[in-house]
Formats: C-alpha cells, sequence, structure tokens
C-alpha cells in the first residue's frame, strides 16, 4: 500500500509538470517559426521567453521522470521481474530514441543561440518537441499494455514477448495517445493562455502578449473540440477491453440495457448511486441504441472490482472540466474576435485563474484509468500486491516517501517562485537586448575572466 | 557469442558510457566548492556542463531500462535490494538537476542550490562505486532473487574502498574537464586538483586490486584467465600512463581528458570480464542462486527487438551528441555563459 502511495504521488507530481512543458515545447516552436521568418528582435525576445519557462520545467519533468524508472525496480521488484521482457524494452526504447534527442537539442536551446545558425536553433526546437512527442510514444506503449496486455505468452510465470508489434500497438495504445497529447497541448495553451491574459490585465508586454493569447486561444479550441471526440474513441475501446472499468467510471452495478450516463452523483454506501443522470445515456453512447447491453461490475467477482467511489468522482471531475475547457475557450476566441476581450476583465481574470485546471483533469483521467484497473497491475495477469518488492520494508518506504515528500515540496516552491519570476520580468526589453548583443559582440578585454 | 551476452555487454557499455560523461559533471561538481571561488568562476563550472549533462544522464536512463528489459531479474533484485542507496542516487540527481537549471533565475537562494549541486554530484559519485563493489564481491540472496543481507551490509570494507577509488577516478575525470574548459586562476586549481586525486586514485586502484585478488579470487581469476581481460589490463596500463605523460604537459587538457576516460573504460572492462557470464554473484548462498546472463535474461524476441533498437537508435544519438560537443567545444568564458 505505502509503495502504491509514492508511485501515485511521484506521478501525479510527475505529470504536473510533463504537460505544461509539452505544451510550452510547442509553443518555443511556434514562437521560433515565427522568429526565423521575420528575424526582428521582439519574436527572437518572445521565443527565449517560452524557452525560460519551457527549460524551467523541463529540469523538474527529468528529474521526477528518472524517479519513476527507477521506482520499477525499487519498489515494484516482483512486477519487474514479471513484466521485464515488455514493459523494459519501451522504457530502454524511449531513452535510445527518444531522451537522446531531446535532451541533446535542449542544450542547444539552452545555450547555442549565439553559436549555431537561426535555421539550425530553429530545427532544435522542433526536434526538442518531437523529442518529447516520441517520448511520450514509448511510456505510453508501456503503460497502455498494463491496460490491454498483447503479444505475449507466460513462461513460467512470467510474462515473454511474442509479437513485438502487437504488444506495441496493443488495443488501447492509439487512443491513449491521442488522448494523452491533446490533453497536454490543452494544458499547455491555458498556462499561456493565463500569463498573456494576466500581462494584457496589467498592460504589460501587450502587443507579445496579444499574438501569443491568439494562438493560445486558437489552437486550446482546436483541441478542448476535438477532445469529446477522442475521448468517446477511447471510452469505446475502454468499454471493449476493460468493461469492469467503464462499469466503475459510471458505478453499473448490474449488466443491463438502457445503461444511465451520470452527469454527476455519489457512489452510496449500498453500491448504488445518487445523482443526475441521462436514461440510457451510457447505452446509446456506447452502442448508439439505448438497448444496447453495457456490462456491469457484476461479471466479476467481488475482489477484482476497483473502488467505485474514487474511479467514479475523478473520471466524472474529468469530464466536466474537459467541456468546461471547451466554453472557456470559445467564449475567450469570441470576444477576440469581437475585439472585446481586452476589456473583458473579468473574463482575463478567468483565463489567469483556470491554468490549473487541465492539470487537475489530466490528473483525474490518470486517476480513473489507474485506479480503474485495480486490483490488478497488469490487467487480468498480474494483481498489485503481488508485484510489490518482497525486501524493502516498510519502514524503508516511510522514510523514502517522507523524503520524497519534502524535496518535491520544496522543488514545487522554488518552480513556482522562478518561473513567476520570470514572468513578472516578462520577455526581454528589445533595446536592451540589442544594446546587450553589441557589447558581448566587441572583443572581451584582454585578462577577462582571471 | 550468445545474445545474451551481447547484451551483458551492451548494458555495460552504456552503464560505462554513463560513468565516462556523467562521470565528468558529476567530478565537477564535487570540485565545484573547492575550485570556483569567485561568482565568474562557479558560472564557467556550470555553465561548461551546462548544455550537456542532461544528454549525459540519458545514458543512465538508456542502461537502466536496457538493463529492465534484458536482465529483468537483474534490475528487480539489484534496484530492491540496493534501496535506500538508490534511492540516495536518486535524490542526488534530482536535487542536481533542479540546482543547474535554478540556480542562475535565482540568486536569492544561491547559497541552497549551490549546496544541492555539490551534494547532488557526490552522492551519485560515491554510491555507483558502492554498488559496483558489492556486485563484483557477490551479494546474498534467495531462490526468488531476492537480496537478503541489510542496508549496513552494502557498506562493507571492499565496496567501501571501490567507492572510495571510484570517488577520485570521478573527480579526476571531472578536474581534467574543468582544466579543458577554464582558463586563468579556475584553469590553475583545476590542474591541481586533477594531479593531486590522480594520485590519490592510482594508490586507491592498487589497493582495490590486491584486495580483490586476495578476498574476490572469482573476478580476479576471471580476468587473468580471459584474453579479453588481458586485453582490458593492457589498456589500463596504457591509459593510465597516457594520463600522466599528458598532465605533466602544458596544454594537453583534451589529451589528459582522454586519458582519464579511457581509465574508466578499462576498469568497467576490467570488472565485465571478472564477472561474466554471472552478472550480480551471490555469496554465502548456494552459488546456483547467482544471477547469470542466462538465468537472468528476458525473452529471446525482447533481445532481438532490443537490439535492432540499439542499432537504429545509439549511432546516430552518438552522431548528434558528438556534433553538440563540438558546436560547445573551446574555453567557457564567464561573458558568454548564457541561459
Amino acid at each position: 500500500m505505502l509503495s502504491r502511495i509514492q508511485f501515485a504521488f511521484t506521478v501525479g507530481y510527475h505529470f504536473i509538470f510533463v504537460p505544461i512543458s509539452i505544451g510550452l515545447a510547442l509553443m518555443v516552436v511556434f514562437s521560433e517559426r515565427r522568429y526565423f521568418k521575420s528575424g526582428i528582435p521582439a519574436d527572437k525576445a518572445a521565443s527565449n521567453f517560452w524557452i525560460k519557462l519551457f527549460t524551467t520545467t523541463f529540469a523538474i519533468g527529468v528529474a521526477t521522470g528518472l524517479t519513476m524508472e527507477f521506482a520499477f525496480g525499487t519498489n515494484w521488484a516482483d512486477y519487474s521481474r514479471f513484466v521485464g521482457s515488455i514493459f523494459g524494452a519501451p522504457l530502454a526504447a524511449e531513452g535510445l530514441l527518444a531522451f537522446f534527442l531531446e535532451s541533446t537539442f535542449l542544450g542547444v536551446l539552452l545555450f547555442g543561440r549565439k553559436k549555431v545558425s537561426k535555421g539550425f536553433y530553429y530545427v532544435s526546437a522542433w526536434l526538442v518537441l518531437i523529442g518529447a512527442l516520441l517520448s511520450a510514444v514509448w511510456i505510453l506503449i508501456a503503460n497502455s499494455w498494463q491496460q490491454t496486455p498483447a503479444g505475449y505468452a507466460i513462461e513460467d510465470g512470467r510474462a515473454i514477448l511474442t509479437s513485438f508489434w502487437a504488444a506495441a500497438f496493443n488495443p488501447s495504445f492509439a487512443p491513449r495517445y491521442v488522448h494523452t497529447v491533446v490533453a497536454c497541448v490543452i494544458a499547455g495553451c491555458f498556462v499561456v493562455a493565463s500569463i498573456c491574459a494576466w500581462y494584457l490585465l496589467k498592460k504589460r508586454h501587450v502587443h507579445f502578449a496579444r499574438q501569443a493569447l491568439v494562438t493560445a486561444l486558437v489552437v486550446g479550441l482546436l483541441a478542448s473540440a476535438a477532445m469529446p471526440i477522442i475521448g468517446h474513441w477511447h471510452a469505446l475501446e475502454v468499454a471493449k477491453y476493460q468493461p469492469v472499468k467503464m462499469a466503475a467510471f459510471e458505478n453499473l452495478t448490474t449488466t443491463r440495457k438502457n445503461a444511465p450516463l451520470y452527469l454527476f452523483g455519489w457512489v452510496n454506501g449500498d453500491g448504488g448511486t445518487t445523482g443526475v443522470s441521462i436514461p440510457s445515456g451510457l447505452s446509446l453512447l456506447l452502442g448508439l441504441n439505448p438497448d444496447h447491453e453495457v456490462k456491469g461490475l457484476d461479471i466479476v467477482p467481488p475482489a477484482d472490482r476497483p473502488p467505485e467511489q474514487l474511479t467514479f468522482q475523478s473520471y466524472h471531475l474529468m469530464i466536466a472540466l474537459s467541456f468546461l475547457f471547451i466554453g472557456v475557450m470559445l467564449l475567450a476566441l469570441i470576444m477576440h474576435v469581437l475585439k472585446r476581450l481586452e476589456n473583458a476583465r473579468w473574463l482575463l481574470w478567468l483565463l489567469v485563474v483556470c491554468f490549473p485546471l487541465p492539470l487537475i483533469a489530466i490528473n483525474m483521467g490518470w486517476v480513473a484509468t489507474e485506479v480503474g484497473r485495480q486490483p490488478w497491475i497488469v490487467q487480468g495477469l498480474l494483481r498489485t500486491s503481488d508485484g510489490v518488492s518482497p525486501v524493502v520494508s516498510a519502514g524503508e518506504v516511510w522514510t523514502t516517501l517522507g523524503l520524497f515528500g519534502l524535496i518535491y515540496l520544496v522543488l514545487f516552491i522554488a518552480w513556482l517562485r522562478i518561473f513567476l519570476g520570470i514572468i513578472r520580468k516578462g520577455p526581454e526589453d528589445v533595446v536592451e537586448m540589442l544594446e546587450a548583443e553589441r557589447a558581448s559582440a566587441q572583443p572581451a578585454p584582454a585578462g577577462a575572466g582571471r | 557469442m550468445s545474445l545474451e551476452s551481447i547484451w551483458f555487454f551492451l548494458v555495460a557499455l552504456l552503464l560505462t558510457g554513463y560513468v565516462v560523461l556523467d562521470g565528468f559533471d558529476l567530478g565537477a561538481g564535487v570540485l565545484y566548492p573547492f575550485v570556483a571561488r569567485t561568482e565568474d568562476e562557479k558560472r564557467v563550472v556550470r555553465s561548461s556542463i551546462g548544455p550537456v549533462w542532461d544528454g549525459n544522464e540519458v545514458w543512465l536512463v538508456a542502461g537502466g531500462g536496457a538493463m529492465f528489459a534484458a536482465f529483468p531479474m537483474v534490475y528487480a533484485m539489484t534496484f530492491s535490494g540496493f534501496y535506500l542507496a538508490i534511492m540516495l542516487v536518486l535524490f542526488g540527481l534530482i536535487l542536481r538537476a533542479v540546482s543547474l537549471e535554478f540556480r542562475h533565475h535565482d540568486q536569492s537562494w544561491s547559497r541552497v542550490w549551490d549546496g544541492a549541486f555539490f551534494l547532488g554530484s557526490l552522492a551519485p559519485a560515491i554510491l555507483v562505486g558502492c554498488a559496483l563493489g558489492n556486485v563484483i564481491r557477490g551479494v546474498p540472496m534467495d531462490a526468488n532473487g531476492d537480496y537478503t543481507g541489510t542496508f549496513l551490509q552494502l557498506l562493507n570494507p571492499y565496496s567501501l574502498l571501490v567507492a572510495v577509488t571510484g570517488l577520485f577516478l570521478i573527480v579526476t575525470h571531472g578536474a581534467a574537464w574543468l582544466a579543458l574548459k577554464s582558463e586563468g586562476q579556475l584553469h590553475a586549481r583545476a590542474v591541481q586538483w586533477r594531479k593531486i586525486t590522480f594520485w590519490i586514485f592510482a594508490v586507491l586502484a592498487v589497493a582495490t586490486s590486491a584486495a580483490t585478488i586476495l578476498t574476490v579470487s572469482r573476478a580476479s581469476d576471471n580476468v587473468l584467465g580471459r584474453p579479453l581481460g588481458w586485453f582490458f589490463l593492457v589498456v589500463l596500463a596504457l591509459a593510465l600512463l597516457y594520463t600522466i605523460w599528458q598532465m605533466t604537459k602544458e596544454g594537453a587538457e583534451l589529451k589528459s581528458f582522454l586519458g582519464s576516460a579511457l581509465t574508466i573504460i578499462a576498469l568497467a572492462g576490467i570488472a565485465a570480464v571478472g564477472n561474466y557470464p554471472e552478472i550480480v554473484p551471490a555469496r554465502g548462498t548456494p552459488p546456483d542462486t547467482s544471477l547469470t546472463v542466462t538465468n537472468s535474461a528476458s525473452g529471446r524476441l525482447t533481445l532481438q527487438v532490443m537490439l535492432v533498437i540499439a542499432i537504429i537508435g545509439l549511432p546516430p544519438a552518438l552522431l548528434y551528441t558528438a556534433y553538440v560537443y563540438r558546436t560547445f567545444r573551446g574555453k567557457v568564458k564567464a561573458a558568454d555563459a548564457e541561459y
């Protein structure tokens, strides 16, 4: 149980920074593209600003990501023994095929502005984004395999790979990948919109903020609007391959036709649900027919069912939030088209404060999918309780959990201070930037650095 | 050579790549409080590793992932058995990564980040050697391949000796890097440290060799009984002589850096040959519980697929890594330390 808490805590934390950095990587590519084409210093200053925010966030993503890889060996030794043949490969591939690319060219973005050509710098921005998207491919292959294992055989109590393609492109990979990446884009757009809206409220860097805000609103609206369709695709796959999880999402206790779809609700002590529902809604969504039979929790014994309340609430909170995102983005974009956005201070404030919501939605989605799979760590094959390290004592996990809590708290405070500090400073002033460049272009006086 | 053996040496190669590459930036981090006195000097140290440390750490991610995929039993045994030690490495790497990125943006916490950078470099630099020492010496384990000893038993004299030897090699390597990248006072101090730490390492290396021959004869017999073992011994001797020779010359910083890199490679090769075909030998328990390349390997198809991935992935990674090192070659000046 302790190892579960530690894993959930460290992943949840990691999963705050990853979406922000993927979203910001996209913004870096956009702004660097603009500078590459225009060559005007203001665009360079804008791009530098996003790069600073991106790298600050990325640093935490890297550091906390290493925790995840190690955790399989440290806390989940028996799980590692069981799935190593399959689960380890994508992790290694992630390092070899994605992280090398991402981190190497991140170095160029951080330190190479003066050392490489403009074109190469622009390509580097792309390569960092591609590296990030590739790493998401591999880690989600690994995760999807836990949900919908495929391409394996069990030999001597261990899962052995029998088909690489079947295991990699297991049933839930494609919808999960699109769903997760688009969610990260939404989160990134909300962070960008929040920063820009704040500048507009404070009447600072107005030109910069306007430009970036439009990008964030357009991309954000497209991504948010696509989400119900992508989510539906994903839900169909879950209903087909993980019916118990689907049943837990809606707390459908018995297999039935005319299964209702809850807008919100509460799982009662007796297992029923109190709340507002659309009659036959779930049957309609999953089978386009009110008479479509949806499998309930009763298809498996109680010991094989996930915790209903947590699964239900996290799933519904995610969905409610995702519809809110469409509304906010749409409203802001309409007001922008009507040229009334900058006077609507309430709406700008709304954009400022909304940025944590997509991060909450993403974490809720993750809770829903992982808790909804319980009691299994690999769906149908290995129970979570059978995956933990036999030799790691509760005392040791308590110690490290405490240290993780402390270190992550300090990191979070530091990250927030620095992130807000960069925002408070804003993009560089173009005149100052040009002067600084002129000064550094002159040969350094002899003896400098001594 | 069997597929399992190829993977044994590939995992060893990736982990060696990690020690060679991240080794110098860890070493630079350990030396940081001692060689860099002014704010400018500190900035030069951080900037010299700034563009590359992240890519260097990917070698650990790739090596760890490859071990997980190719030898899940070993991954599970060592990571859970060395739980607290691994966690300390992890905390070190986290603190270090974050302090490097944050220090520049955050003047008011500069002392906190400086301390985090030093400690975060020191912990992995010591513990990596300690883990290696235990893996050479062998660890007690049961039939499931679970570690049966305690945390304190990991801190046995032999492993501590390997740890300290490794630390001084890493610090020498870091000093060689700083000598290569810096000028003026900082350069002079780095050259001084390089000399001192190298000779301490040399004395410790002799002690480690003697201890290995006396207490872990299995490993020394393996090395002395195999052509590949002799090959790495010869490489080691040449690397040491080359390093000593280059260190005495002025302006041969790159060559002396390559000398310490080659020393690490030779020592890692010797350690790998010494253990093969065992990966983690059992100690004090029946020897048939030892984790070997055959009984701890994962499925055949996994090893084949992984080999394809490595062949596709590694060459371009090496190529653009080399390109980035070339882009950032030369001395780092305080003025162009740009974030």
